[in-house]
């Protein structure tokens, strides 16, 4: 059975793990960086991203994700996980994981008064997805090998790059679990 | 494209769960929150317990001070308004701070009705002791919870019996026959079909935090492990010794609650804590959870 893990050191973690089980995956709550061993792909969940980088430094959870990622085992950053995803995020020197190469603004939609929900087209996921937008970065420029799935008001809010797999987004906000199956197929296509 | 739905508003709550939100008076206490991984910070002119010294009418803020913490930090900023103050909120709302505390540590401004959460976008939480006040609560479109606790003491005796009642009066609505909820929804003073939906849901529809009280790391671990989806930090951080150690130390312990090697390690040498107050100790009139209805 595939087995997806998130990072639990903070964020919407239970929503993550309900819409891994509902579409028939294990699911476990990767608290200590030993556990990743067990997991066939990672999401990277919703939350503060400011407060998951400190946390991940702090128990030494760096040279691990980056090995994961390095190893070709899928992962998925949804909203606070995309940032610490992307290779370049303005305003910042440096990145955090630092594995997909596309260039991120943070809070790029505005506070929290300017949050949203919206209709979104996700390229070979779904034509009517309803995408939970909080305090959401988006995708200001993708390298060359990043598919693009969606965007909204032009700006890119959802892509693939190969194995890595990112949103603005909320997708474990809602009973739809179409993007996360999709993830569970690239997990399953890796690991054949 | 909807703003201020719901979903938007709980969700918000929902991507703070298992952090800590500390309160600040300054951008210079803000940016050592942030350093120190808080998910949020509350931007007041007093932090609870000098609200207490100070006696009078405590209000919202000077919007200097938010507007300075919310220049100071890229994680969201929460303010407090008064019970019922339509007018602070609005201003707070206007503002731009990403989340609004109805809360009864500042003196309330209307004794008999809390503000209708509904008509705003800005998301609010508020204080509850147990699953009426709860529930009225969310009725009024609160999108967030937290125990009221006994905020400034230091002691966190009342928040441990607010999130224990809670928790049990959920379990027990969850556990009950369907024919039963009206009258327990009659006895609580909550809304009958919020009933319904804890009992589908077998928990609160928004995330509940601890509040009131928080003055150590264990405190934080204990309340997580009594079932609270994060920390509201009060007084406890910038009335210890050295906040920034003290700021690191509640973090981590609300992430690792149960990893007491961890709890004892990080709670070494931390300095002494907030004095604290014996509950007992304080007159009726200067309970802060008795306000609100």
């Amino acid at each position: 059975m595939i087995k997806i893990g998130v990072l639990g050191l903070q964020g919407a973690i239970r929503e993550h793990i309900q819409s891994i089980e509902a579409c028939g995956a294990e699911a476990i709550v990767i608290k200590h960086k030993e556990q990743l061993d067990e997991a066939d792909g990672l999401i990277l969940p919703g939350g503060e991203s400011t407060t998951m980088r400190k946390l991940i430094d702090k128990y030494d959870f760096m040279r691990s994700l980056k090995e994961f990622a390095e190893s070709g085992k899928p992962m998925f950053g949804t909203c606070a996980g995309l940032i610490l995803l992307a290779k370049n995020i303005i305003g910042y020197d440096e990145p955090h994981i630092g594995v997909m190469d596309v260039k991120v603004e943070r809070n790029s939609f505005g506070r929290q008064k300017e949050s949203f929900e919206a209709d979104l087209d996700i390229a070979g996921v779904a034509e009517d997805f309803q995408a939970v937008f909080i305090r959401a970065p988006h995708i200001v420029q993708a390298g060359e090998n990043v598919e693009i799935l969606a965007k909204h008001k032009e700006r890119i809010v959802a892509a693939r790059e190969g194995n890595i797999l990112g949103c603005s987004f909320h997708p474990e906000l809602t009973d739809d679990h179409r993007l996360t199956a999709y993830f569970i197929d690239m997990v399953k296509e890796a690991k054949k | 494209m909807k703003t201020g739905t719901d979903r938007v508003k709980r969700g918000m709550a929902e991507m703070q769960k298992g952090g800590v939100i500390m309160d600040v008076v300054n951008a210079e206490q803000a940016r050592i929150a942030e350093d120190a991984g808080a998910v949020a910070v509350m931007a007041l002119e007093r932090v609870p317990s000098d609200i207490r010294a100070a006696g009078g009418v405590a209000r919202m803020a000077d919007p200097r001070i938010v507007e300075d913490v919310m220049n100071a930090v890229t994680i969201p900023v929460m303010a407090k308004a008064r019970i019922g103050h339509i007018v602070e909120a609005r201003v707070l709302e206007a503002m731009g701070v990403d989340y609004i505390d109805e809360s009864e540590v500042l003196t309330p401004a209307d004794e008999e009705y809390h503000l209708n959460k509904r008509e705003y976008t800005v998301p609010f939480v508020c204080g509850c002791r147990d699953l009426g006040e709860a529930a009225r609560r969310i009725g009024e479109g609160a999108a967030m919870l937290r125990t009221k606790g006994e905020p400034g003491t230091g002691n966190i005796v009342e928040a441990v019996r607010h999130i224990r009642k809670v928790n049990a009066q959920v379990r027990k609505v969850a556990g009950m026959n369907e024919d039963e909820l009206m009258t327990e929804a009659k006895l609580l003073g909550a809304p009958y079909e919020l009933l319904v939906e804890i009992k589908h849901l077998g928990r609160l529809p928004v995330v509940n935090f601890a509040a009131g009280g928080v003055a150590t790391p264990a405190d934080a671990a204990l309340m997580m492990q009594l079932g609270a989806d994060g920390v509201f930090v009060g007084s406890g951080i910038f009335k210890s010794e050295n906040p920034a150690k003290f700021a690191r130390a509640i973090v981590e312990a609300t992430t690792h609650y149960q990893d007491y090697k961890l709890i004892a390690e990080l709670s070494k040498e931390l300095g002494t804590p907030m004095k604290g107050i014996e509950i007992s100790s304080l007159a009726p009139e200067a309970r802060m959870q008795e306000r609100g209805w």
